[in-house]
């Protein structure tokens, strides 16, 4: 049951990557994302990663996706109104996606070679519990530092917002 | 295998009822809410079809079928179709994990009143929020009309900023319990021993976000008529309209029933102890929490006709700068006493 389960969400999810760049319409991509996005996290849940399920729907698919959605629908794109992409743009984008899969194959191959787990712990890893356990005591260090950064970055979009003092004048 | 197949049949059966009961309570909320308007305007209210106006809902229905279902020229066709469903889908998923009664033996078969015990249940509960938006957004957008895009907007960004103030406050329900499950949640609560009386700041957060959650007035400003004619709905006719009606009217219900199993003890009523027989307890348990329900939904009507509508800076004015300190405020205080008590 579970690998024709697996397949599905797995077709699911690569086909609508691909519509989401492949499709006319932005708002339409980002409908295809939203449908990747819940496939992946049907894929957590096969794994009994219930946790990492409900928070890929939280931030994800609702707030995420929302945003997009939000800015695009305000924005009206069309075909005309969009900047031409220059070939240096496109020349950066790739770069950095082979990158990217790069830092997934090397985590994949790290993986693979650690092999001294304790299998009965894999099952149950994902629930609430574990998970909260796990970032509190070993992983205590890059928590807080990914916390951080989030701060900067909520610091960031405040001081983007805040209109400057000479724009409130006029 | 034959435990497997009686399993599968009780659950079918269980949500189908609530299947059923959510849509049945759903469609007498609007007779409600026309008679609870009349009765705080002074007036009769519907009653023309059949005694009190009780058939009032079906006469509705029929007339929503038959009218002519009618979709814009210009608009984006399936999505415009996908909207109202969509808005039904999550409005209905929730009722899945609110545990409606406590365990009772009938005919030798233990009954869970819940059609899952999910481990993350309140996370769940969040999620479903944070998607219910993309009905109304969809439905807005694929309209091709300003004002259904402005009430969606509307709708949306209410609706995700007052997620977080609702998030902050079930976060120190979840620090007292120790847990995310419902049934924990609500077990926890036996008797008296409800969470009202620990986290009323925190009642009060949650209360106020459901409304705005719901998108009820005072916060109805995403289909606030003298503005926006009727927001993200106006381009809608016939049976999608109403299922975008209804869609709220099951929202409002079933927020009414995460009130009562978060805050005011889901099942549990005082003295229940002194009801030694387990079934008839449960089942008055079941019985006291639909009392709850049909109260705060009174409130919640209540609120909608007495009280003016916000404006649209108010509104976030509210969410923002207040509800959110406010929730901030209530978990640190709620986690350094449970820090204190340890």
């Amino acid at each position: 049951m579970s690998p024709t389960i697996f397949l599905t969400l797995a077709i699911i999810a690569v086909v609508s990557a691909m519509f989401v760049v492949f499709a006319k319409n932005p708002v339409h991509s980002v409908l295809a994302l939203i449908v990747t996005f819940f496939s992946i996290a049907g894929l957590y849940l096969l794994m009994n990663a219930q946790f990492l399920f409900v928070v890929q729907i939280i931030v994800y698919a609702g707030a995420i996706m929302v945003l997009f959605l939000f800015v695009l629908m305000l924005l009206n794109l069309s075909a005309d109104t969009e900047p031409q992409k220059s070939n240096r743009f496109r020349v950066i984008a790739s770069a950095s996606a082979g990158l990217l899969s790069l830092v997934f194959s090397a985590g994949m191959v790290i993986d693979a070679t650690m092999g001294d787990r304790n299998v009965a712990n894999i099952q149950e890893i994902g629930l609430v519990k574990h998970l909260g356990k796990v970032l509190f005591t070993d992983y205590l260090v890059p928590f807080e530092i990914s916390s951080i950064l989030f701060l900067a970055g909520m610091v960031g979009a405040v001081l983007l917002g805040k209109r400057t003092p000479k724009e409130s004048k006029s | 295998m034959n435990v497997d197949t009686t399993y599968l049949i009780i659950k079918s059966l269980m949500v189908l009822t609530i299947f059923g009961i959510t849509l049945l309570i759903a469609t007498y909320l609007t007779y409600f809410e026309r008679k609870v308007a009349a009765f705080l305007q002074d007036r009769l209210g519907p009653d023309r079809a059949g005694p009190f106006g009780i058939l009032q809902p079906l006469a509705d229905a029929g007339k929503m079928f038959f009218k002519e279902d009618f979709i814009p020229q210009n608009s984006a066709k399936s999505l415009f179709i996908l909207g109202p469903g969509i808005a039904m889908f999550t409005a209905l998923l929730t009722g899945s994990i609110i545990p409606w009664g406590p365990q009772i033996t009938l005919f030798g078969e233990t009954f869970d009143f819940q059609i899952a015990d999910i481990n993350v249940g309140i996370l769940f509960i969040m999620g479903v929020v944070s998607i219910g938006v993309y009905g109304i957004m969809i439905g807005g957008w694929a309209s091709n009309n300003k004002y259904s895009l402005f009430g969606a907007i509307r709708a949306s960004s209410q609706m995700i900023s007052y997620e977080l103030a609702m998030g902050l406050s079930i976060i120190a329900i979840v620090m007292m319990s120790g847990s995310l499950s419902l049934k924990d949640i609500v077990a926890q609560q036996h008797g008296m021993n409800w969470n009202v009386f620990y986290q009323p700041l925190g009642f009060i957060i949650f209360l106020v976000s459901a409304l705005a959650e719901c998108n009820r007035a005072p916060f109805d400003l995403a289909e606030c008529e003298s503005e926006l004619i009727g927001g993200y709905h106006t381009e809608y006719s016939s049976m999608k309209l109403g299922f975008f009606l209804f869609a709220e009217y099951i929202n409002m219900f079933i927020s009414c029933a995460i009130i009562s199993s978060l805050y005011f003890g889901g099942y549990n009523y005082p003295f229940m102890d002194m009801i030694t027989d387990p079934t008839v307890q449960g089942l008055i348990g079941t019985a006291v929490l639909f009392g709850k329900i049909f109260f705060f939904i009174f409130l919640f009507m209540w609120i909608r006709w007495t009280l003016p509508r916000f404006r649209y800076d108010q509104l976030m004015h509210l969410g923002w700068k207040m509800l959110i300190p406010l929730a901030l405020a209530n978990m640190l205080v709620t986690g350094a006493v449970i820090l204190f008590n340890q």
